[in-house]
């Protein structure tokens, strides 16, 4: 019955929120009401706070605010013998506990502040990884936003032994879920188990040790209610839409292993605000009406083998993970995965030797579907830690191939064969480097299995245009060489296709609306010369992709009336945006930054700001931490402008883009761009070069300041007048 | 029909209801059919029903137009209550903006700056007072308004309030509704039954969307939302050895300051001189469930009650306002030592005292009949007490703001919940069983016989008035005892949101909380965009006022199916019955019925609910949706 859940649950709470008071009480009086308290590297201050109530915890003073809404939060104990009803109380109290235990967290932070792991994989002898950075939230959001994670499952507590444990986290990897780890159990935890179990933990493969108590399962909903302000748009304080959006959008659930205490409850409770059920492992009482969750709130008594299934049916979540016949697990959770040098069975290019992969089209009878040989000798004749010559050939065939789309295969090579476990793979064409592990090779994996899953993935992934595919692996020194030669010369071909389109050529653009699930007013218009925002997607891809799946994300917008050159408005594209963003935006122009800009899910990879002293833009990508010369860091422009709005002085953009022709070319184009990270410049710097001297400056990339010269305005503006920076001669901006 | 009811033992050897009523024995058969007319003096007209007598008046005005002249003079006399009830409520509200009634305040500000709100009033640079002046003052309009049509009509889905305007059946002002009903039963002026029902309609939406509804939202602002709270219910919580006063009656305005003078340490000092133990209040009929749903006040019992309060000795003032009290009160009185007062100008009785209450006044008077039941309880001395039953734990407070906060908390506060509950089965359907006592039914077997069998079928089932009272004596307003009579689907939600399987929403204005929730049930989506979509049905199993019938034609107007027991005023009528129960679904999507067998109109509620499932496609079992990424973008 559930007024026992809702009983315990309320006591839970009250000990948690008076256990967290007195921290509070003590922290105030060792470090003083001015203390400055947070999580590391967010803009979201304490997120669920935050989110819910708008109030920014920045100091130990600011949470007796937070302290005071607890206690008007917090509800009687629920009355024995006659109660009054208590599932809207019941649900106050699991806020109380998350904003109580938020508030414990950043005490710990403060007192503690090397008991987490900023990285995404804790070092060597350390475990538990605390609350994400926002560049971790914008890095592993976009997964959620592309559904490559379709969710996650909070897994509290432990299971009953290592094995199990074990099973059950690599049965949510192959469901691509997220799994975040808290709490314990007889005296271990999930994470501690899945690490004496030998597994890889972090969040690249997608096992996230959050820390050892409840209270850190406010890491994940803290997760939950980032991912709804940055990617949903929505204000802080803005609860109710927060909640739904959570409900709506993030397929999440909490697993319980393990005696449920008065504490899990109170968590549960929480979670259930956000529309995430629990399931448990032990016979607690059952909540099965439907309403404040999609379905049932709590389903108990799970059999472990069951319970990763049952949990993500509760959730109402559809995973579509097609079963590849080869000997270890597989998918995208595995992507992440290292191989370290002692791990390692078999290696092939990262210039140890040579390696290629090449996907090339053939008319239909020249494939035999199916067909996967593997040219010399596979892992079963070779010895422990070879450095072989590798090269794959995928040949496909099909009515609706094109010689397009080769490249597109082409590089899911990459993503195919890194989601295999025990199976490390980096770079693509003929700078591969592959790994396999020796647990790999225990378990039976051949090189042939590599051929298995491209077989699969590509007629899973491009039905609609492929029937045929084929798989030769060769690892004999003089027929990889003779591969790579061939490929080479086709790969040139290829590029100077690709990089000789210009937007003028085509009359049709394509629409990428994948981030809907999450941005729902947000439309990107990819065209030759301005590559999706996240840097994922080309006009070829998208123009593949449409081919692909006629109906998906991926439109064709036909340009239409040039409305105005200059800025890039098209008739066909303002038609469709307004469409598709049901009516939210009017205008937008595909080349600038100030006037109607394109929107920003919140997946984009660097922002530009219009910098006005300079008379220039800046712009910063996603991995660059600091202060920029506008006032903001990377993480609060991202959540500013993210979420599908149109804030014109800002932009977001790929990489890729800022050496694209129409780059900023409203606003005057790169001459424009006045300062960005060190790191962003010397990434891109080759192109960089090129672009600048087909515009006739070529020394332009030393006029760029970046932060060795200032992350202020005033501290640019001297810098850019001695170098003679183009853009302070240039036309006003504003 | 006997009393059946376990009473106290000096009840037998009174005269009370129940035999004055097999005195009456036999009654009228023209005044039951409804078909006696005395509107004018060339009457008293009656038809003959069996066709063999006279079929018309002298006026020519045959079966149907008589009995659908009598049928809407009902409807006015009882919307005259009600709203007369809600002009009350805003006159005080006014006097205590004016601070002109000391003892009141205003209790819940958030009420009224929402209500404020929603009237389109801006309330940022008002005081409280000022902006509960304005409240008052435009509900004070609502009743004189001449042309217009009545604010809260607003608050029906769009598709009720087009059907309304589409029929010509949107009332202008209250008062003018009851007027113009009462005018069109002149002799020789509205005399096509149709026509006269279409005025029933006005006249019954201007109680339901109108007095009640204002009644409802001012006694919030004065005296809160209700809250869910514990209290008892049955003759024990009258106590042996406290002061006893019981407010009976309909209008909170006078019980709340008893309640606030009971509390004074001063009066309870003088209780304890002259030997009780403290101060107790209970109450009866609408007047304890409005005392109830705010304070957790005891319910001693409903309508039939009244008289075997009386005779439990243990009654020592009995403080009275308006509507559905017996003029026989002070007679049983007088063998007891119970003083009966009266409380209102409007509602006198012979051989009670009358202590006329003012809001300027109120406090004062308050203080003065707890005083006057403290010299009484000293009459009491010696003279048997004979509290029969138990006492019964329930839990009442609903409103529509507390059902959505209890279903979702602060954060996620909706009818989510439910509307996914009834669309899932798990509730079949809501219904709202209502309405009084009536002593040709044996006490409360008619409310308890629907109830029962309604929440054994899954019905999440609604009540105020005498009805829930009957509901809360059997156990069915306690959220453990009440689920033994549940079937599993509601018996899982009422588990899982720790609520009763019957909620207690109040008074007989209250129900108008029913229509407003069950807009808010359209509205949170699922259930079809009409009143007349929804799963629901209403019902009176023992209705006797006149006031029932207006509650009756305003669930029908707004597209309710609504069932009545006991009898019906029109059944002499043919053409008349046959639109009221048949035709008139055709246009308002809502039609009466009429079944004295409280099983079988049990069954006609839920042979209705399940009609409306099928109609909405929610009959059968669904498959569970599981989402995959492509169905939330299209979200």
């Amino acid at each position: 019955m559930s007024k026992i859940i809702a009983a315990a649950a309320i006591r839970g709470a009250h000990e948690i929120v008076s256990e967290a008071r007195k921290k509070w009480q003590q922290a105030m009086d060792k470090h003083g009401s001015g203390a400055e308290v947070g999580f590391p590297e967010t803009a979201y201050y304490l997120p669920i706070i935050y989110g819910l109530s708008g109030l920014p915890v920045r100091k130990l003073a600011d949470m007796e605010k937070v302290f005071a809404i607890c206690e008007r939060l917090l509800p009687e104990p629920v009355y024995q013998k006659v109660h009054l009803p208590y599932l809207g109380p019941v649900l106050d109290a699991g806020m109380a506990t998350l904003f109580a235990e938020e508030m414990a967290e950043a005490i710990t932070y403060l007192e503690h502040p090397d008991f987490y792991s900023p990285e995404e994989e804790a070092p060597e002898g350390k475990l538990w990884l605390g609350a994400a950075s926002d560049i971790i939230l914008r890095k592993r959001g976009i997964e959620f936003v592309d559904g490559t994670a379709p969710g996650f499952a909070a897994i509290v507590g432990a299971a009953p032994e290592e094995k199990i444990a074990a099973r059950i986290a690599q049965e949510l990897q192959e469901k691509n879920l997220y799994v975040f780890m808290c709490a314990g159990h007889q005296g271990t935890t999930f994470a501690e188990q899945l690490k004496a179990a030998g597994m890889q933990l972090g969040w690249p493969v997608r096992l996230v040790p959050f820390g050892p108590d409840i209270s850190q399962a406010v890491f994940a909903l803290g997760f939950a209610v980032r991912a709804a302000m940055s990617f949903g748009g929505i204000q802080p304080g803005e609860y109710r839409k927060i909640l739904i959006y959570n409900k709506d959008r993030i397929f999440a659930f909490v697993i319980a292993l393990g005696e449920v205490t008065d504490r899990w409850y109170a968590n549960a409770a929480g979670a259930i605000n956000f529309g995430f059920p629990t399931i448990a492992d032990s016979d607690i009482p059952q909540i099965l009406p439907t309403g404040v969750c999609t379905y049932e709130h709590v389903v108990s008594g799970v059999p472990h083998d069951q319970i990763v299934a049952r949990a993500v049916e509760v959730r109402g979540l559809k995973v579509t993970v097609s079963k590849i016949p080869i000997p270890v697990p597989y998918g995208p959770a595995f992507e992440g995965e290292r191989i370290r040098k002692e791990d390692l069975f078999v290696e092939a290019g990262g210039t140890k030797t040579l390696a290629c992969e090449w996907t090339s089209s053939l008319p239909l009878n020249q494939v035999e579907d199916g067909r996967i040989e593997v040219i010399g000798p596979d892992l079963d004749s070779l010895p422990e830690g070879s450095q072989i010559p590798l090269a794959t050939l995928v040949q496909v065939a099909g009515r609706e191939m094109q010689e397009d789309f080769e490249p597109i295969l082409e590089r899911h090579i990459h993503d195919y064969l890194n989601y295999i476990n025990g199976v490390m793979h980096i770079g693509q064409r003929d700078i591969v480097w592959l790994r396999i592990s020796k647990k790999a090779r225990e378990k039976g994996l051949l090189l042939k299995h590599l051929g298995v899953v491209l077989h699969a993935k590509y007629h899973e992934v491009f039905a609609n245009i492929l029937d045929k595919v084929q798989v030769k692996i060769y690892t004999e020194e003089a027929a990889v060489k003779q591969l790579v030669q061939q490929a080479r010369a086709v790969w040139t071909k290829r590029d100077e296709r690709l990089a000789g389109m210009t937007d003028e050529e085509v009359d049709t653009f394509y629409s990428c609306t994948l981030c809907q699930s999450f941005a729902p007013t947000h439309v990107c218009i990819v065209t030759p010369e301005r590559t999706g925002l996240c840097g994922a997607f080309s006009w070829l891809d998208c123009r593949g992709s449409n081919r692909i799946n006629p109906k998906g994300p991926n439109q064709p917008v036909k340009k239409g009336a040039v409305l105005n050159q200059k800025l890039g408005q098209f008739e066909g594209c303002n038609n469709f945006v307004r469409q598709a963003s049901r009516g939210a935006i009017e205008k937008v122009s595909i080349y600038s930054l100030m006037v109607d800009p394109m929107t920003t899910c919140g997946c984009c990879e660097c922002v530009a700001v219009v910098l006005p002293m300079c008379n220039g833009i800046m712009t910063v990508h996603r991995d660059y931490k600091g202060e920029t010369p506008c006032g903001m860091k990377f993480t609060t422009l991202a959540g500013t402008i993210g979420g599908g709005r149109q804030t014109p002085g800002f932009l977001g953009h790929s990489k890729f883009n800022i050496t694209q022709s129409k780059y900023l070319a409203a606003e005057g184009g790169i001459r424009r761009l006045v300062w960005m990270p060190k790191a962003l410049k010397e990434e891109i710097m080759d192109r960089l070069k090129k672009r600048a001297a087909e515009i006739g400056l070529p020394d332009l990339p030393e006029k760029i300041a970046d932060e060795t010269v200032g992350v202020t305005e005033e501290a640019i503006l001297p810098f850019l007048q001695e170098k003679k920076h183009p853009a302070l001669e240039m036309e006003p901006i504003m | 029909m006997d009393n059946q009811f376990p009473s106290p033992a000096g009840s037998a050897e009174l005269e009370l209801c129940w035999e004055r009523l097999a005195r009456q024995q036999p009654q009228c058969g023209f005044g039951q059919l409804g078909i006696c007319c005395r509107n004018c003096a060339m009457g008293p007209c009656r038809i003959d029903p069996f066709g063999e007598g006279p079929q018309l008046g002298v006026c020519g005005a045959d079966a149907d137009t008589i009995t659908a002249r009598n049928f809407l003079r009902m409807v006015a006399v009882g919307a005259s209550a009600h709203s007369d009830h809600g002009r009350a409520v805003a006159e005080t509200l006014i006097k205590v903006a004016r601070k002109e009634a000391p003892g009141y305040q205003i209790r819940d500000e958030y009420k009224l700056v929402k209500l404020a709100l929603e009237l389109g009033l801006e309330p940022k640079n008002l005081t409280v007072e000022e902006l509960a002046l304005k409240v008052g003052q435009w509900a004070q309009n609502q009743f004189g308004q001449q042309e217009g049509e009545l604010f809260f009509l607003r608050r029906a889905p769009l598709k009720r309030y087009d059907l309304w305007k589409k029929l010509g059946i949107v009332p202008r002002g209250i008062d003018r509704e009851v007027v113009e009903a009462l005018h069109r039963t002149h002799m020789g002026t509205d005399q096509e039954y149709h026509s006269l029902m279409s005025q029933a309609s006005r006249c019954a939406l201007s109680d339901g969307w109108g007095g009640s509804m204002i009644a409802t939202e001012l006694q919030d602002v004065l005296f809160g939302i209700p809250q869910p709270m514990v209290s008892q219910v049955n003759f024990q919580v009258l106590k042996k050895d406290t002061v006893n006063i019981i407010v009976h009656g309909h209008e909170p305005l006078l019980s709340e300051m008893i309640v606030v003078a009971a509390e004074e340490p001063d009066l309870i000092q003088k209780a304890r001189e002259k030997g009780a133990r403290g101060i107790n209040i209970a109450g009866i009929c609408c007047t304890a469930n409005e005392i109830l749903m705010r304070h957790g006040i005891p319910l001693m019992g409903n309508f039939l009650n009244q008289e075997t309060a009386i005779t439990t000795g243990a009654v020592d003032l009995m403080a009275v306002d308006i509507q559905c009290i017996m003029q026989s009160l002070p007679a049983i009185a007088a063998c007891y030592h119970t003083k009966i007062v009266t409380t209102s100008d409007k509602a006198r009785i012979p051989g009670a005292v009358h202590v006329q209450f003012t809001e300027e006044t109120a406090l004062e008077k308050a203080r003065e009949l707890v005083r006057q039941a403290i010299e009484n309880f000293g009459q009491r001395k010696g003279k048997p007490v004979d509290l029969p039953g138990e006492e019964v734990d329930l839990v009442a407070g609903f409103s529509h703001e507390t059902i959505a906060y209890l279903l979702g908390g602060m954060f996620r506060s909706s009818y989510r919940p439910l509307n996914d509950n009834i669309i899932g089965g798990r509730i079949r359907g809501v219904a709202g069983v209502v309405g009084c006592n009536n002593c040709k039914v044996e006490h409360d077997s008619g409310h308890l016989t629907v109830v029962k069998e309604l929440v054994h079928n899954d019905v999440l089932v609604l009540q105020t008035g005498c009805s829930a009272i009957a509901s809360a004596r059997a156990g069915l307003l306690d959220p453990v005892k009440g689920l033994d009579y549940c079937g599993q689907g509601l018996r899982e939600v009422c588990e899982a949101v720790g609520i009763p399987p019957v909620l207690h929403l109040g008074s007989c204005v209250d129900n108008s909380r029913i229509l407003v929730a069950a807009a808010a049930v359209v509205r949170e989506g699922g259930l079809g965009d009409d009143l007349s979509d929804l799963p629901v049905a209403g019902a009176a199993p023992e209705w006797m006022s006149e006031k029932a019938i207006s509650i009756g034609q305003y669930f029908v107007a707004s597209g309710v199916f609504t069932v009545f027991g006991v009898t019906f005023p029109v059944l002499g009528g043919r053409n008349l019955t046959h639109y009221l129960f048949h035709e008139v679904e055709n246009e308002l999507g809502g039609r009466w019925a009429f079944e004295p067998d409280p099983k079988k109109m049990a069954g006609l509620m839920l042979a209705h609910i399940d009609k409306q499932r099928k109609k909405l496609g929610i009959d059968k079992a669904r498959e569970r949706i599981l989402f995959d990424m492509a169905m939330r973008r299209e979200l």
